[in-house]
């Protein structure tokens, strides 16, 4: 049975489609036939971090529209085997995205065998972002170690427990993972920036992983590679570890404290 | 670490601890809020059970819920009007 897992956080800029196409990808490795979608209709970005912006031909709403069929609207990844991506409209309004359309497509894509569906949802608490979070079993909150931020996704938090499908049925809640991005360790070492311990308190939801602040996410996103595929980069390796903790793997947390700098490096840096 | 970045971290310092406060205070605020997203339509639904019996205004009926320690009270006032106190 497919799973539907919403990337989101209120706040724009926090890394939402970087993370997305991360995860998407990270689990596409691990044998899971994966979609990402980009629900920021009117704004499509998720098919340049994808690097398949130059392979758009349908969108979502041309599938919600019946104007395509699925094998013409999915993009397969070309580096990743089981990974596709569908893309947002980039000339419609948000009001395309209708939610009897949205739980259509969702469905054919549950048909289609997909294990994982991952939804890209766009900045604010609007349609778009409803329509990303409504049909979600899981949720990955995107937060930066900043007040603004943790507070929007306390806002989406409320949403997910009152708006959300399984909220608005009375099923199960949805499962909720916290992700903090944007992280620097040496910051919060000088008391200058708010921790994970801190942002787990406030919060009350379970961090499954903070990714560093790294130059490899723009680096990945100037070349549109999902930055799991940076093996040998910090920002990679957190990906991979948020990944792994998902599928149930013990993996203990990296990247919390400030890494230890020669003596050379300290007395250059 | 220089002798001025010594001291710009010692100022920066307990910065986060400020945010996190700040945070806990009005995140739990908002909260509060949000979960008694009901309290407008219970407060219309009492004054059209009330209507029934006795003609009151809009504002004759008021809600609130205060917060005590552990406790919630929820507060509510009916003023009525001055024919039906002497009927």
């Amino acid at each position: 049975m497919a799973k539907i897992i919403v990337v989101t956080s209120g706040k724009g800029g926090v890394g939402k489609t970087t993370t997305s196409a991360a995860f998407a990808t990270g689990l596409a490795l691990r044998g899971y036939k994966t979609v990402v979608i980009d629900f920021d209709v009117g704004l499509r970005n998720l098919d340049l971090i994808m690097g398949c912006e130059r392979r758009v031909v349908y969108d979502f709403i041309n599938l919600i529209n019946h104007e395509s069929n699925l094998s013409q609207t999915l993009i397969r990844d070309k580096r990743v085997d089981n990974l596709y991506v569908l893309p947002a409209s980039q000339t419609r309004d948000k009001d395309a995205l209708s939610q009897e359309g949205v739980e259509r497509v969702l469905n054919e894509l549950k048909e289609e065998g997909f294990d994982y569906i991952i939804c890209d949802s766009p900045a604010g608490i609007e349609h778009g972002a409803h329509m990303a979070l409504y049909y979600a079993d899981e949720a990955l909150i995107v937060t930066n170690p900043e007040v603004s931020s943790v507070r929007d996704s306390d806002r989406i938090l409320g949403l997910l427990a009152s708006k959300s499908k399984r909220a608005v049925d009375g099923d199960e809640p949805v499962k909720e993972h916290l992700l903090v991005t944007r992280y620097d360790p040496n910051r919060v070492k000088e008391g200058a920036m708010l921790s994970t311990d801190d942002i787990v308190d406030i919060l009350g939801i379970k961090l499954i992983g903070a990714i560093p602040e790294s130059e490899a996410v723009l680096a990945a996103s100037n070349s549109g590679v999902p930055v799991i595929l940076q093996e040998k980069e910090d920002a990679g390796q957190a990906y991979t570890d948020v990944v792994s903790r998902y599928l149930g793997e013990d993996v203990p947390m990296r990247f919390l404290t400030p890494e230890k700098k020669g003596l050379f490096k300290r007395l250059l840096g | 670490m220089g002798l001025l970045d010594y001291f710009s971290s010692q100022r920066k310092k307990n910065n986060a601890s400020v945010a996190k406060e700040r945070l806990q205070i009005v995140i739990a605020h908002e909260r509060s809020r949000r979960s008694h997203a009901f309290l407008p339509k219970l407060q219309q639904e009492l004054l059209d059970v009330i209507r029934k019996y006795i003609p009151i205004e809009d504002d004759q009926v008021k809600l609130d819920i205060e917060r005590d320690g552990e406790c919630e009270v929820l507060e509510l006032n009916i003023t009525l009007p001055e024919e039906s106190a002497r009927g």
